[in-house]
């Protein structure tokens, strides 16, 4: 299931030159914020709580996620060099499910860890804020990556519904309407989170068990779906 | 300019033909009609006009949705009895909607420049009788009016609503000047953003995520800290910390200058001498990615 070439492929395309950039500057503003934030606030709970919350899962996890999710295939479907790629007898539920761990490991490397540094430096791990986002994190990271990837395989404009659905459903509609945020990665993720950090710092709607079975499903459902669209990928000229 | 056909004599061995060809001896419109028909694509392209159906629905998606929500707005008015003025200034509008706003920008600017790169184009441009400078000020002055298009015609949509239910003309009249401005303000501030990151990338995914970054990483950065600002009280640092992202300099431009209260937390928005700044500030982006445009198309390829 696993093929290290497509792997190592994969990998070049989304670290190599300018795509990597924007990937290093989210993680490096994140903890640039958190220096800033202990050095005016000091170590609290509660401020340390809000801006890996506020900044870190709701803007940060979700953008690097549409870049890995949609970057990991997005671009090679796009310039129609994918065609190379399936005309190699490598099976295409193979490529899909090696490009998803691909965008898993970028997305937790670049979201998960600066969260987890810029929670030591917030507050020092004080009630487990810093190990609770960086389970949300590492969970939603899965989550996005399978999500956006795929994305990128249903539609050409896949960086833009990417955006819409993390911005407009989880940002926008997630804060007006109570109801949208049980279908919200962000908050499944917080769920996670919810259970490891102490005394009601994190907050989530959702149940962990409805969680866990929605971000396995999701997580589940949209690779077999990737897989699938990619066995009978039509290449459309770009209009 | 003659057309018939005959024959030119040489040497007995060798003999040229002239079979007819005539040179071009009709109009050319020149400089300025190339520039003008630039614009006018890449405006009309901006809302998906003259391109395929698909990539009609975003742009005509987002417009509407800023529309409707002014629409909605006019009802509410209309319908609440002892309402006299609307529920909403003018110069809140655009504050409220910039997620539609940010989006628009994003999926349109690299449709605009990063295509052109892609499909190398560009060197096209360059042999009809344009200037590198013909070509950065048509695409920013397209941009910039699609995103005035997107960001006005709610607000007038706003203001008809608001002379139809009677509000005080005088008032409203001022209020929807101060919101024109501003939003004039916000879109060539926006466009010139989204247009130089937009021209960095020929891939267009790449550059609808980055241009995306630059205006939400960058509010959601400054309102973060803002927030914990206002929490441990240090409201002197939130009008500053305003000048780090768009959105909060248009804000703080229209808080100092235009009648607008701001969005910021606790409404510590900019007075006159901060708005100096901010101002100074905006200026200076608008200028600085004209300048990085022309830097940029001063080698056609990448």
């Amino acid at each position: 299931m696993y093929d290290p070439t497509v792997a190592r492929l994969t990998y070049r395309a989304l670290l190599g030159r300018r795509r990597a950039a924007i990937l290093f500057v989210l993680p490096v503003l994140l903890v640039v914020i958190a220096v800033a934030v202990r050095a005016f606030a000091g170590a609290d709970d509660d401020v340390a709580s809000g801006v890996l919350g506020g900044f870190a899962i709701a803007t940060m996890v979700p953008l690097i996620g549409v870049i890995a999710g949609t970057g990991a295939i997005g671009p090679e479907i796009d310039d129609g060099s994918i065609v190379y790629l399936l005309a190699k007898p490598v099976k295409r539920p193979t490529i899909i499910f090696t490009k998803l761990i691909v965008a898993i490991a970028v997305t937790m490397l670049f979201s998960a860890l600066p969260t987890f540094v810029a929670g030591m430096i917030l507050n020092g791990n004080g009630g487990q804020i810093a190990v609770a986002y960086t389970i949300a994190a590492l969970v939603a990271s899965i989550a996005y990556s399978a999500l956006f990837l795929l994305l990128g395989t249903v539609s050409r404009h896949a960086v833009v519904f990417g955006l819409v659905y993390a911005l407009v459903w989880e940002a926008l509609f997630g804060s007006l309407v109570p109801g949208a945020r049980t279908l919200s990665v962000q908050q499944w993720s917080l769920s996670v989170a919810e259970k490891v950090a102490g005394d009601g710092l994190v907050t989530s709607d959702v149940g962990l068990p409805l969680a866990t079975i929605l971000l396995v499903g999701v997580t589940v459902a949209a690779t077999w779906y990737a897989g699938q669209k990619l066995r009978a990928l039509k290449l459309a000229g770009e209009e | 300019m003659s057309t018939e056909t005959g024959t030119v004599t040489g040497s007995d061995t060798s003999r040229i033909h002239n079979i007819g060809y005539r040179s071009y001896d009709g109009v050319r419109p020149g400089r300025a009609y190339a520039r003008r028909s630039l614009f006018s694509q890449s405006l009309r392209g901006s809302f998906g006009l003259g391109r395929s159906a698909k990539s009609k629905v975003l742009p005509m998606l987002l417009c509407g949705v800023m529309c409707m929500v002014a629409l909605i707005l006019v009802a509410v008015a209309m319908a609440t009895p002892n309402m006299t003025k609307l529920p909403i200034e003018y110069t809140a509008f655009a504050i409220y909607l910039q997620a539609v706003i940010g989006l628009f920008i994003a999926s349109q600017a690299p449709q605009s420049v990063s295509r052109d790169l892609r499909f190398k184009s560009v060197p096209l441009y360059f042999s009809r009788p344009i200037e590198r400078l013909d070509y950065v000020i048509a695409k920013l002055a397209a941009m910039a009016s699609a995103l005035l298009i997107l960001t006005g015609l709610p607000l007038v949509i706003l203001y008809v609503g608001a002379l139809l239910a009677k509000f005080d003309f005088a008032e409203q009249t001022k209020g929807f000047g101060q919101g024109m401005v501003s939003v004039a303000l916000l879109s060539v501030l926006f466009a010139g953003l989204g247009l130089v990151v937009a021209a960095l990338t020929p891939r267009r995914g790449f550059g609808v995520a980055a241009v995306i970054a630059v205006l939400t990483i960058t509010y959601g950065a400054v309102s973060t800290v803002q927030a914990i600002a206002w929490e441990t009280g240090s409201t002197g640092a939130i009008t500053w910390l305003g000048l780090f992202s768009p959105i909060t300099l248009v804000d703080g431009v229209q808080t100092a200058f235009l009648g607008a209260s701001s969005a910021f937390p606790g409404g510590e928005g900019p007075g006159a001498a901060a708005g100096v700044a901010y101002l100074i500030v905006v200026l200076a982006l608008v200028a600085g990615s004209y300048a990085v445009l022309m830097r940029r198309y001063r080698k056609v390829g990448l």
